[in-house]
């Protein structure tokens, strides 16, 4: 053995390694890819060896062979056996392999799950350094899911350089696994204060990331990050959280002004370049943000322009472009701030930089006006011609097409200018934008009818000097675009030509046959168009020879376009050869056909909006989403089937429409029309058509715009909204469009019909200018939901970080931990024991016993087991939660007490715990006490009386336990049906005053003490009395938003004891040191209330306040001023806001599963008990007072034994053993992570079960 | 986002490439080229900023890149990274690989490309800047180096040797004596 060792040493000294490969290849110069291939067989051949450095070796020249373009994927499973090696050598050169090749859908990664996990908590910190590194790099969906809670425990390392690692993959774990963002959230908000500068950088760069993509999720932190702006002096990390502001302020315009001041002053101090530019950018997005009525923001505005143009002016190319493209953001709201430096942008276009060039391009095109449009299209024009490279000039060309066509031609006046520009263009060799020409072109020549006589005859010229534009380079060009409008132009208006023969013989001869198929078939197409015209002008002059020479010319040509390739154009050539064939015919019968074949080409053609064949309504009886063949699955179909509904309905209100706009008489007709004559009439940018120099001559007496109306009787508005109110469509469309696009990419349903929806119903109001008294759409309002509309990709991970991360966390929301099969198939078991045991009523008593004494057995020797594995596991979840908070020697007495009922509480709680949390979402947003709570508490009641057994659809998951639970609490019950009943009337009375948590407690424990104690009337129980007097009495609660920026939420309620209305309310608490109130504005201790009461009312306001240590109690003091009415001075009432620790503490977190989590995971270092002997209360009271404002709740209650679980803002946990005896005995025992918080709590439980003795 | 970092040569020779996006190798060896065509053909007295990769990214990323004598490195970016902040960063890397191979120069690069992955894995994590600090990246780097020779001890002795001979740089005769076959008349010897 050791002899092979040896040997296999030996052997290793001559392999090749990384160094001699690379010195190999570098000698191979001639024969690489030989010398390469002849490499791979080796490391083949040394992967085949046992040997691990033999394989490492081989992997690292795989890796560099991968640098060079060779597939190394082949080697993944070699990769991880390097990987998994115990020395960090060959591991770390394993994982960069890994790294460089591996990809979320490589195989191999699901062989790695384990062995990344022990790397990830491996005692060497460079070993999990190694993994976290690569993991960033190949992390997959299920390794993301799988690994997520070893890389959250890692962000409490000690060690700051795996903190800083853990927090960035964070950002990689939540693409990967969505469901992660909003467990580890929290976790992730408090490395914004780590003590390391390096972790505090890292959790900025992810949250900035991760609100970069979906800002309004994290408006929240916006204080946060505030803070850390003006005190940190990282450069880095200012720079990100002034990006990160950036892309707040769009949001919250409130944010913007806040943070001018400060960045204003960073401007002015920094001498960082990358921050002051930031800092501008930030400045001019806020600008941005709130650019209308803030005359004082000049100065911010010049300031930015100014140091801009320093950077402009900087001889440093970067900050050059910088500058520029910084500039450019500014143009599109405040263009006359920019326009003063039309000079330096001018300079930038001659700047030898392409980059630079292009910026100021950019600018350019905002700085146009009507006056110096002409001047700076001359100047492009020159640097078109003087520029080298195509790419430049193209872009110049479609810049300058850009600048002339913005807004329809809005700097345009003189047209037979542009028209001439436009043609000059066409002379440029190789661009790619002869589409573009053309499309101007043709635009210009049927919009703007004044200059079309013009563009015809230049059009006529182009034709003519066809080959000059389709030169040899037309062939990588798009330049014979241009000859397409042409062609077009010239027959659609050949009235207006001046030689139209001339025309058609330039577009008969020359290698037409050599353009694309398109162009080709226009031409076919526009000669016989010109055709007609030369037949019916000939036929009135009597021209019998030009008739002749023309049919022949066409006889003659036309026969290389019909054996033409190209389907359409060989068509087209057909037909026409035979219409000219037919027009011969009859010439030789002396008849005239040119009236008749004009009548072919008859009707103008009018541009249609772009979005006109989109608005046409859906006809009758056609649903594009209904299914054509039966759905899928069955899920799908319920969930369409809502769909469908919603289709109907609104497919229902168009027909409606429509049905309506298609019987108007002909009086509204005529209305119709005058009004939309007044408003062509008005709108500038309508390009009139009058009625003189319509084309056809023949049609000169027909209004233009009754032709479509009444001649095409169509019984879809296909026509209307194209032809008449173009402009005024695309003057709207100019937004509409992104929206539009972004729209047809998005695949989801429920949007797009909205969307549809929405847009049909504004497009028939637009038609129907007059009779429009029904859902009328408000213009505002559909802007902005266009603009809501997700233009990410579909496939970006982006998308599915859109969470809410406000909303507290639900119990269900945990990140995923390894479980054992065992202990599920275990409960499987117990459970069905359960089933059987629970209708015999006798013996039950006796088996629970038993079963409960083998059950802490079991528990005991787990715990045993988990203790010697040292592996954090999730214990079983039948595991009895009271058994393990307290010490094994008093589990037997508890255990006595234990009833059936106890392992019930597992899926309703549960299933109450979810919907607790949303409650206390709504409770926050609402102000509504309650009332959800009562719904789902009225559930569950429900189902224990048989009458209403169907009312419980939303506990469908604790359906199956509930009913065996329903059968026994039936039998039990039967008796004092009738008392019960009322009971429950009385109880939903009064629940709109009562805690939501001892609604678990009564879903627990269905017995007799429970219904004692909901007959007893409560008072109010959260508010605790604030100040009264004689005029006003303030009561105020207190609530910990865990999750939401970590604050106190305190809600004060003012009761007015007055016979006279009170006003002018107004609060002044000045913060403590360690107790700070969230204002909106920070230097003002004053809170004005801006309503007034009036006798007998009461209202509410509410105040976020944060604290800095949550173990101790607080106390604010304060005041409170009002005015009464009549009496003319005001009165002051002194306040004084206690804050006992029990206020930082939420049991919204709540559940068994993190509740057993944490007794074993051995957190809950620090523990405190007390009794109390002679409680003169009950036992639900005390419940009752535990949990008042919601700081405990409830994890389980069994009998006269309670566990009760909080958690602080600042994440310590607090677990409490509520212990109650027959005797007026009363024990709380308590565990927390933190003592302080714990004697405090408790001294504060303690006090008030006291007093209220 | 940093979505790439390439370091190639004045030739275009690859010397370092770090995808942090997933692309076959055949794509990432036309993104190198083609960035390397963009790159190329600009002096070094214009701007380092570069947009227009047609085959990474999109309209929202940019390259910046550095030219230091026969090498470029090149970044590319996101908008969410800061131009001059990127440019800072090829400069704290260029001087991290300064410090470590004591004046650096192409053919360190060249050889030890799995060292200077090992540096740039302390600057950048999965596209997202893990650290500045020089002082701590070498601190870093330094640590782990140590590891490894520790874990090396004298069990890899032998392999430095012959390295060392190999890297002597012996006359063309000693490649005649054919190396690899040593390992076979060791074999025959029979231990």
């Amino acid at each position: 053995m050791a002899l092979r060792k040896v040997k296999g040493n030996l052997e290793r000294m001559f392999d090749k390694n990384l160094t001699d490969l690379v010195r190999g290849i570098r000698n191979n110069k001639e024969t690489e890819s030989k010398y390469i291939s002849q490499c791979m067989e080796e490391i083949k051949t040394e992967l085949r060896q046992d040997n691990l450095a033999v394989k490492a070796n081989a992997v690292a020249k795989l890796t560099y062979l991968q640098m060079l373009g060779y597939d190394i994927s082949w080697a993944g499973f070699n990769i991880i056996e390097v990987m998994s090696s115990p020395k960090f050598t060959y591991k770390r050169i394993g994982y960069l392999s890994a790294s460089q090749c591996f990809h979320q859908d490589t195989e191999v990664l699901m062989l790695t799950t384990n062995m990344i996990r022990k790397d990830l908590n491996s005692h060497n910190m460079y070993d999990s350094g190694t993994a976290l590194t690569g993991l960033a790099c190949f992390i997959s969906g299920d390794l993301a899911r799988d690994l997520a809670n070893d890389v959250m425990t890692l962000l409490t390392s000690t060690k700051p350089y795996l903190r800083k690692k853990a927090v960035l993959l964070l950002y990689k774990v939540f693409l990967k696994f969505p469901e992660a963002l909003r467990p580890a959230f929290p976790r992730l908000k408090e490395k914004l204060e780590d003590p390391d500068p390096g972790v505090q950088s890292a959790a900025v760069n992810v949250i900035c990331e991760l609100a970069r993509k979906n800002p309004k999720n994290y408006l929240s932190l916006a204080p946060v990050f505030f803070k850390l702006m003006t005190s940190s002096t990282n450069n880095w990390m200012l720079i990100k959280i002034i990006k990160l502001f950036g892309a707040l302020t769009p949001l919250e315009p409130r944010l913007g002004k806040k943070l001018i001041e400060p960045l204003t002053n960073l401007i002015h101090s920094t001498s960082a370049m990358s921050l002051l530019y930031e800092c501008i950018n930030t400045v001019i997005a806020v600008l941005i943000s709130i650019s209308s009525g803030m005359p004082n923001h000049n100065a911010s505005i010049q300031l930015c322009v100014q140091k801009l143009r320093i950077l402009i002016e900087d001889s440093d190319q970067n900050l050059k472009y910088l500058g520029l493209l910084a500039m450019s953001k500014i143009l599109k709201t405040h263009p006359k701030s920019v326009q003063a430096h039309k000079d330096l942008v001018l300079q930038c276009l001659d700047d030898k930089d392409e980059s630079i060039r292009l910026r100021a391009l950019d600018l350019l095109y905002g700085m146009v006006t009507k006056k110096t449009v002409m001047e700076i299209v001359r100047r492009l024009m020159t640097h078109m011609d003087r520029a080298e490279g195509t790419m430049y000039r193209d872009e110049l060309l479609q810049k300058i097409i850009l600048i002339c066509s913005q807004n329809n031609f809005q700097y345009i006046t003189n047209f037979e200018w542009y028209v001439s520009v436009l043609v000059e263009l066409c002379r440029m060799e190789g661009t790619q934008h002869g589409g573009l020409i053309a499309s101007q072109l043709m635009d210009v020549a049927i919009r703007v009818v004044a200059v079309r006589e013009f563009t015809v005859g230049q059009m006529a010229l182009l034709l003519d000097n066809a080959h000059v534009i389709v030169g040899p380079a037309a062939a990588r060009s798009s330049i014979a675009e241009v000859l397409y409008a042409a062609a077009w132009i010239c027959g659609e208006f050949s009235q207006l030509l001046a030689n139209p023969k001339a025309t058609l013989e330039s577009m008969v001869r020359g290698k037409v046959v050599s353009l694309p198929g398109h162009i080709q078939a226009i031409y076919v197409h526009n000669m016989l168009k010109l055709y007609a015209h030369i037949i019916a002008t000939a036929e009135e002059e009597d021209d019998s020879e030009m008739i002749e020479e023309v049919t022949n010319l066409l006889l003659e040509r036309l026969p290389v376009f019909v054996s033409s390739g190209d389907l359409e154009v060989q068509e087209r050539a057909s037909c026409i050869v035979h219409i000219v064939t037919y027009v011969q015919k009859c010439h030789k019968h002396g008849d005239k056909v040119g009236a008749d074949l004009a009548l072919l080409m008859t009707g103008e053609l009018n541009p249609v909006a772009p979005k006109a064949q989109k608005k046409v309504p859906l006809p009758d009886g056609l649903d594009l989403d209904a299914w054509i063949n039966d759905p899928p699955s069955e899920s799908e179909e319920e969930e369409d089937d809502a769909l469908e509904k919603e289709i109907f309905v609104k497919a229902d209100s168009s027909y409606k429409h429509r049905k309506e706009k298609y019987e108007p008489s002909e009086e509204e007709l005529q209305k119709l029309r005058d009004a939309r004559r007044a408003e062509q009439a008005s709108n500038p940018y309508y390009v009139k058509s009058s009625a003189l120099s319509s084309p056809r001559p023949n049609h000169n007496s027909i209004q233009v715009d009754e032709i479509p109306v009444t001649a095409i009787d169509l019984n879809v508005s296909l026509k209307i909204p194209g032809m008449t109110s173009l402009d005024k469509y695309q003057v709207v469309d100019g937004w509409q469009d992104g929206g539009k696009k972004r729209h047809k990419k998005q695949k989801k349903r429920s949007k797009r019909k909205g969307q549809v929806s929405s847009s049909s119903e504004e497009e028939i109001n637009r038609m129907h200018v007059v009779n429009t008294d029904i859902g009328e759409m408000p213009e505002g309002a559909h802007l902005s939901d266009d603009y809501e509309i997700d233009d990410r990709p579909e496939d970006d991970p982006h998308r599915a970080l859109d969470i809410n991360l406000d909303e507290p966390l639900s119990p269900n929301e945990v990140l995923p931990t390894r479980t054992h099969y065992e202990a599920h198939a275990q409960r499987k078991i117990e459970s069905n024991n359960e089933a059987k045991l629970i209708p015999s009523e006798i013996p039950l008593k006796m088996k629970t016993r038993n079963k409960k004494e083998r059950k802490e057995k079991k528990e005991k020797t787990k715990k045993v087991k988990k203790e010697e594995k040292k592996v954090k596991k999730k214990p079983s979840r039948d595991a009895n939660l009271i058994l393990d908070l307290i010490d094994p020697l008093k589990e037997t007495v508890i255990s006595d007490k234990v009833p059936v009922a106890a392992n019930h509480i597992n899926g309703i709680a549960d299933a109450k715990n979810k919907e607790k949390t949303s409650d206390d979402l709504d409770f926050w947003l609402s102000k509504e006490l309650s009332q959800t709570p009562e719904s789902c508490m009225d559930g569950t009641t429900k189902t224990a009386s048989p009458s209403t057994p169907s009312s419980s659809k939303d506990d469908s998951k604790s359906k199956k336990t509930k009913t065996k639970k329903e059968k026994k609490a039936k039998k039990e019950k039967d008796r004092d049906k009738p008392e019960k009943k009322l009971k429950k009337n009385e109880k939903e009375i009064d629940t709109l005053s009562r805690n939501r948590d001892e609604y678990e407690e009564t879903n627990g424990t269905v017995t007799q003490e429970v219904e004692e104690k909901l007959a007893v009337p409560e008072p109010q129980p959260y508010s605790r009395l604030l100040a009264e007097d004689s005029h006003i009495r303030i009561v105020y609660s207190t609530a910990a938003m865990d999750g939401v920026m970590s604050e106190i939420l305190v809600c004060i309620k003012f009761i007015s004891q007055s016979s006279k209305p009170i006003s002018k309310l107004q609060l002044i608490l000045p913060d403590s040191s360690a107790l700070k109130m969230i204002r909106t504005d920070p230097q003002s201790e004053l809170v004005n209330l801006p309503w007034s009461l009036d006798p007998g009312e009461s209202k509410e306001t509410q105040l976020s306040f944060t604290a800095e240590d949550v173990t101790i109690p607080h106390k604010l003091r304060g005041s409170l001023s009002y005015i009464q009415d009549g009496s003319s001075s005001s009165s002051d009432i002194s306040l004084r806001l206690e804050f006992p620790v029990t206020t930082f503490l939420s049991g919204k977190t709540a559940s068994r599963a993190t509740f057993t989590d944490l007794l074993s995971s051995g957190q809950l270092s620090a523990r405190s008990s007390f009794t109390l002997p002679n409680c003169p209360w009950s036992f639900p009271e005390v419940l009752e007072e535990l949990t008042l404002g919601g700081s405990l709740a409830v994890v389980e209650c069994v009998d006269q034994t309670a566990s009760l679980y909080g958690r602080s803002l600042h994440g310590h946990h607090v677990c409490l053993l509520v212990k109650y005896q027959a005797s007026h005995h009363l024990t709380i025992d308590g565990k927390s992570t933190e003592g302080i918080l714990l004697s405090n709590a408790l001294d504060h439980l303690k006090t008030t079960l006291m007093q209220k003795q | 986002m940093i979505k790439a970092i390439l370091v190639f040569n004045n030739h275009g020779k690859p010397r370092l490439t770090k995808f942090y996006q997933y692309f076959n190798e055949e794509m990432q060896q036309q993104i190198i080229k083609e960035t390397f065509q963009l790159v190329s053909k600009r002096d070094d007295n214009v701007c380092n900023f570069l947009e227009g990769g047609s085959l990474i990214g999109g309209a929202d990323y940019k390259l910046i890149y550095r030219h230091y004598a026969t090498l470029y490195f090149v970044f590319c970016v996101d908008s969410s990274e800061s131009e001059l902040g990127i440019l800072d960063l090829i400069q704290v890397f260029v001087e991290t690989l300064d410090k470590c191979f004591e004046n650096v120069c192409e053919l360190d690069l060249i050889f030890h490309v799995d060292k200077v992955h090992y540096i740039l894995n302390e600057l950048v994590m999965g596209g997202m800047v893990l650290e500045t600090n020089m002082t701590e990246i070498i601190t870093r780097i330094e640590d782990q180096n140590k590891l490894e020779k520790q874990e090396a001890g004298l069990a890899a002795a032998p392999a430095r040797a012959v390295s060392a001979v190999k890297n002597m740089n012996l006359p063309q005769q000693i490649k005649d004596i054919k190396l690899p076959d040593l390992p076979a008349a060791i074999k025959d010897l029979k231990f």
